[in-house]
């Protein structure tokens, strides 16, 4: 048992960070919460991966640099510290990088790893549907077979996002199979003709979310991958991969860092809130919770490291962490007390708004990605081993 | 980076909780709740010839000279088997203070008498106030000719009517400043003057009043520094925290996995009621609990086992481990039904063992204050 980090881990950590602060100091971003959803800079990201940053757990042979997925949580965590706009490349580095070495042929890792790890190919996830959402093995859209295309038809929604040039999606290529047995994993081009991008508005008033339409898109067979009908197995993994990052724990760490800083500093009725108990208590608690989810996604990706794929693991992770992340909005604004309505554009808010965004926002952690529910179930049913209902 | 532990720990994980299995099973732990004693002197000799009682002490003393993280493990599974008897208090309280702040003849007095199961040690700390604040330290240790005389009542001394000695915590100045003007003695239980009464606690674990009626102690038994001894019982309390977040987790893995196997088995509506949603929703949760507490838990021994600062760490893992082990032990009882709550069931030693646990060596608000402290939130905090 060792909790230590490598002088070469302290080292990358305290890169990153000397490296966010110039890039603040230049005024490239503003802190803000979300940031691996919401927030999109491509000057950052390209800078981001002319470090070396983005794809760092692949191979060398595609231009990576065959790291550990600690490292790869050093840099998010930093990332995430930091509300630095890392969405474009977010989903490539966290899950697609991993899926293609994992099914996709030689020649895919050889098309999408290098633009990966370049910073040029972000991916939009295309899973959910109207009708499919916890349910997703229930999902509609078709991709049928035609010489040496597919022809794809229907929609997805929830699909995070704009600006991205790929979508990964996964599609029924066996209609007559049953449910999950018919379901096959795609990358398409987002610029193919016949698909259409809409965004939703959402109650924290972002516009991540989207509605994609897929008429009768005719598509290359290359674009498949791994094997046909496979697609719910190839993908149970990339699940928990999703489930592992730290982004579900620090998605809002820049409101945890404001409020803190904002009761080190404010009065109520003359006297510091620092000493306030009540604030010291519901603070510390916060400490508390947040070390338990930061211990969890470093046990997660140590599995990783270790060629585990964590699975109710990465459940519990998940769950608790997106919890988390809810209470901290809730309490902010509690500590705020009136200002704590402010919103970002109010130049009275002082903490830039960002208790009320994140109350909005955090209304989605506990969904996105798989909701706590489901998270119970795996966590209930293939962690503890009870039966299914 | 690895959060595994080494096959040596795990043997000495296997080997310890088949033993106590086998030793120390719940008809014994119930019959030690209503024993005078409250531990079985055949089972303390086995332990001590396992060399239990000497792990983390060194060779020349007649110890096994391994880790603290090693001892972390022994104690989570004697939390798991509430293994009855003053083992924590003598090792815990006693052998590893004496260790760290002890006299060469101190040590050479004391530690070879603790590795072989000879003598039982306990602190004698808390007070009326029940807090674990220097200001809370009134038991006086007034000096005379050579000696100290010590005057006041303790309470809630783990084992001290059995113990052969006690870590007296007791006041030798600090008129000014509380953390100033306190030392520590080593005390002879036989010494004039000593008397303990056993408490009716809710976990029946021996906690003791102890009357210091004019007991005189020789200077030579001041562990470490007259009026300086303050730092080292922080130390002490805190290393303390940590063990007993080993004991903690130990009994409530116990008891998740008792659970989920009373939902397997248990048939109602035909079906077992682990098959219900809610129960396992309620097992999700508990599971979540106790493996935040194995994380916190090891973060803290880890890091107490390798020498570093850990204040921080210790105090957040024994925050977790009070609040986590409220909601399992009461999801515990709720999936139990009726069945858990009657005293043929084992659930019930977990229950009273999480409470005591819960309070002892830092509650949630010690512990929390003092994680408020670590986050720097008042100028005030931000002392050395």
């Amino acid at each position: 048992m060792d909790f230590r980090f490598t002088e070469e881990q302290e080292g990358l950590r305290q890169e990153v960070r000397g490296f966010l602060e110039e890039e603040i100091r230049r005024g490239t971003f503003e802190p803000k919460c979300d940031v691996w959803m919401t927030g999109h800079s491509l000057e950052l990201t390209r800078k981001i991966a002319e470090r070396g940053w983005i794809g760092m757990i692949c191979p060398k042979e595609y231009g990576g640099q065959g790291r550990s997925w600690v490292d790869r949580l050093i840099v998010t965590e930093e990332m995430l510290r930091y509300g630095a706009p890392t969405a474009l490349h977010w989903f490539g580095d966290r899950q697609v990088g991993r899926c293609l070495l994992a099914y996709g042929d030689e020649e895919q890792k050889r098309e999408f790893l290098p633009k990966i790890i370049k910073g040029e190919a972000f991916f939009a996830l295309g899973m959910s549907e109207p009708e499919a959402g916890s349910d997703l093995a229930s999902l509609k859209t078709r991709a049928i077979e035609d010489g040496d295309d597919y022809i794809i038809d229907g929609q997805k929604v929830w699909t995070t996002g704009q600006l991205r040039n790929y979508i990964y999606l996964l599609a029924r290529t066996d209609p007559e199979a049953v449910k999950h047995r018919g379901i096959s994993e795609f990358i398409i081009d987002l610029s193919t003709p016949g698909v259409t991008m809409h965004p939703i508005m959402t109650i924290a008033g972002e516009e991540e979310f989207n509605e994609v339409f897929f008429d009768n898109v005719r598509v290359s067979k290359k674009c498949l991958i791994g094997e046909k009908n496979r697609g719910w197995y190839q993908i149970a993994s990339q699940l928990d991969y999703e489930r592992t990052g730290i982004e579900r724990l620090m998605g809002n760490y820049p409101l945890f860092e404001a409020l803190i800083q904002f009761v080190r500093e404010a009065k109520r009725n003359g006297k510091p809130l620092s000493e306030d108990i009540i604030v010291r208590d519901k603070l510390a608690q916060l400490r508390i919770e947040f070390e338990v989810g930061r211990l969890f996604a470093y046990w997660t990706t140590m599995m990783l490291d270790e060629g585990r794929v964590p699975n109710w693991e990465a459940a519990m992770s998940k769950a608790y962490s997106t919890t988390f992340q809810k209470r901290l909005a809730s309490v902010a604004m509690e500590i705020m007390g009136l200002y704590g309505q402010l919103m970002t554009e109010s130049r009275l808010s002082p903490i830039r708004g960002l208790a009320s965004h994140s109350y909005l926002a955090s209304r989605s952690y506990s969904l996105q990605g798989g909701t706590t529910e489901i998270m119970k179930n795996i966590i209930a049913q293939r962690g503890l081993g009870l039966p299914k209902g | 980076m690895d959060c595994n532990l080494s096959e040596e720990q795990e043997m000495l994980k296997t080997m310890a909780r088949d033993f106590l299995s086998e030793k120390s099973p719940k008809t014994l732990v119930a019959e030690m709740e209503e024993d005078e004693k409250g531990y079985p002197p055949q089972l303390w000799r086995e332990m001590a010839e396992l060399g239990w009682m000497g792990l983390v002490l060194p060779e020349e003393y007649g110890g096994s000279d391994m880790s603290f993280l090693d001892l972390s493990v022994l104690l989570e599974e004697m939390g798991r088997a509430c293994l009855p008897g003053p083992f924590l208090p003598t090792v815990v309280l006693g052998g590893l203070p004496i260790l760290d702040i002890g006299s060469e003849e101190q040590k050479q007095e004391y530690l070879p008498k603790i590795a072989s199961g000879e003598a039982i040690f306990t602190l004698a700390l808390t007070e009326s106030s029940a807090k674990y604040a220097a200001a809370s330290i009134a038991v006086k240790a007034t000096a005379d000719d050579g000696a100290f005389i010590i005057d006041g009542i303790k309470l809630f001394v783990p084992d001290a009517h059995i113990a052969d000695y006690l870590l007296c915590v007791a006041r030798t100045g600090g008129q000014e400043k509380a953390e100033d003007g306190i030392t520590i003695f080593v005390v002879d239980a036989k010494s004039p003057g000593i008397s303990s009464a056993v408490l009716k606690t809710i976990a029946k674990d021996k906690l003791c009043e102890v009357v210091f009626n004019g007991v005189r102690v020789p200077e030579e038994n001041i562990l470490g520094q007259l009026h300086n001894g303050w730092s080292g019982v922080q130390k002490i309390v805190e290393r303390a925290a940590v063990a007993k977040c080993c004991e903690m987790l130990g009994g409530l893995r116990q008891v998740l996995e008792m659970t989920v196997d009373y939902a397997k088995e248990r048939v109602q509506f035909d079906r077992p009621i682990g098959s219900f949603q809610i129960i396992q929703h309620h097992c999700a949760d508990m599971a979540t609990d106790v493996e935040g507490l194995w994380a916190t838990t090891y973060q803290a021994a880890w890091r107490m086992s390798e020498g570093l600062p850990c204040t921080e760490e210790a105090a957040i893992a024994k925050a977790w481990a009070g609040s986590a082990s409220e909601r399992v032990i009461t999801l515990a009882h709720q999936i139990h039904g009726a069945i858990g709550f009657t005293m043929d069931h084992d659930l019930h030693f977990y229950t009273m063992r999480g409470k005591a646990a819960a309070v002892s060596f830092g509650d949630a608000a010690f512990c929390q204050e003092i994680v408020a402290q670590e986050m720097r939130l008042s100028s005030a905090d931000h002392g050395p």
